[in-house]
């Protein structure tokens, strides 16, 4: 398991190469790349700027992958997120799972991403051209991470 | 009992404070108690800390919720829900 913040910028074939290397029981590596619109809840974006909880956010990552890790049968786990100042088409997010199936890797990734959304200490501030603005949380992320509770 | 609080994103700007330090009495030694001592500074800090407020409380770094204890030295952090991602 790996978690990485960073203002830094990734390379997606940098990293899946390094994640899988050596690893021959992997059959599938599923990822997910969140993105930085210009565009969100009808204004132009130029730019935003993350914030985060230093202390906690390491924490709380590895807590989600580690609940990923019980709950399917995946080898590993990797996820970047970017912090600092960001442009519209940047890389914010990288969420990465290697299994021996596409399903379990898929599902995977699809339940850390939605719990890193509702649970990790991350914030948006977008730059708009009336003003900084602090991004409002969704409820359809909250109905999202929910799904995962359900038996299925 | 001394307990370290942090504020982040729009409610460290709206109570224009990032980090401070205070001494809880012991009869308040709880999310909801610390809330409580909070709110009772005045308006701006009952407005922003109102229960129907949309606002999120960890523990020593860990998600909590109103009854979660809280004892001297602990580091408590309130903040908007999240938005990464």
């Amino acid at each position: 398991m790996s978690v990485r913040v960073q203002e830094a910028d990734f390379d997606l074939s940098t990293e899946i190469k390094a994640f899988r290397a050596g690893r021959p029981e992997i059959g599938a590596v599923a990822a997910f790349v969140g993105l930085v619109r210009d565009v969100n809840v009808g204004s132009a974006v130029s730019g935003l700027t993350l914030e985060h909880y230093p202390a906690m956010t390491q924490k709380a990552l590895e807590g989600i992958v580690a609940q990923a890790t019980q709950r399917w049968e995946i080898f590993d786990a990797l996820v970047i997120h970017r912090v600092g100042h960001l442009q519209p088409m940047d890389q914010i997010v990288l969420v990465a799972v290697a299994s021996a199936h596409r399903s379990e890797a898929f599902q995977a990734c699809e339940f850390i991403m939605d719990y890193l959304k509702t649970q990790a200490p991350f914030w948006k501030q977008e730059q708009t051209p009336g003003g900084a603005r602090w991004v409002d949380a969704k409820a359809s992320d909250d109905v999202a991470a929910t799904r995962w509770e359900k038996p299925f | 009992m001394s307990v370290t609080i942090l504020y982040f994103a729009r409610l460290r700007e709206t109570l224009g404070l990032a980090q401070e330090k205070i001494e809880l009495p012991a009869h308040a030694a709880s999310v909801a108690g610390l809330l409580d001592h909070l709110r009772a500074r005045g308006e701006e800090w009952h407005t922003a800390l109102a229960p129907t407020q949309s606002y999120r409380v960890a523990v020593n770094q860990d998600m909590a919720d109103i009854t979660t204890p809280v004892q001297d030295g602990d580091e408590v952090a309130i903040f908007p829900p999240v938005t990464g991602g």
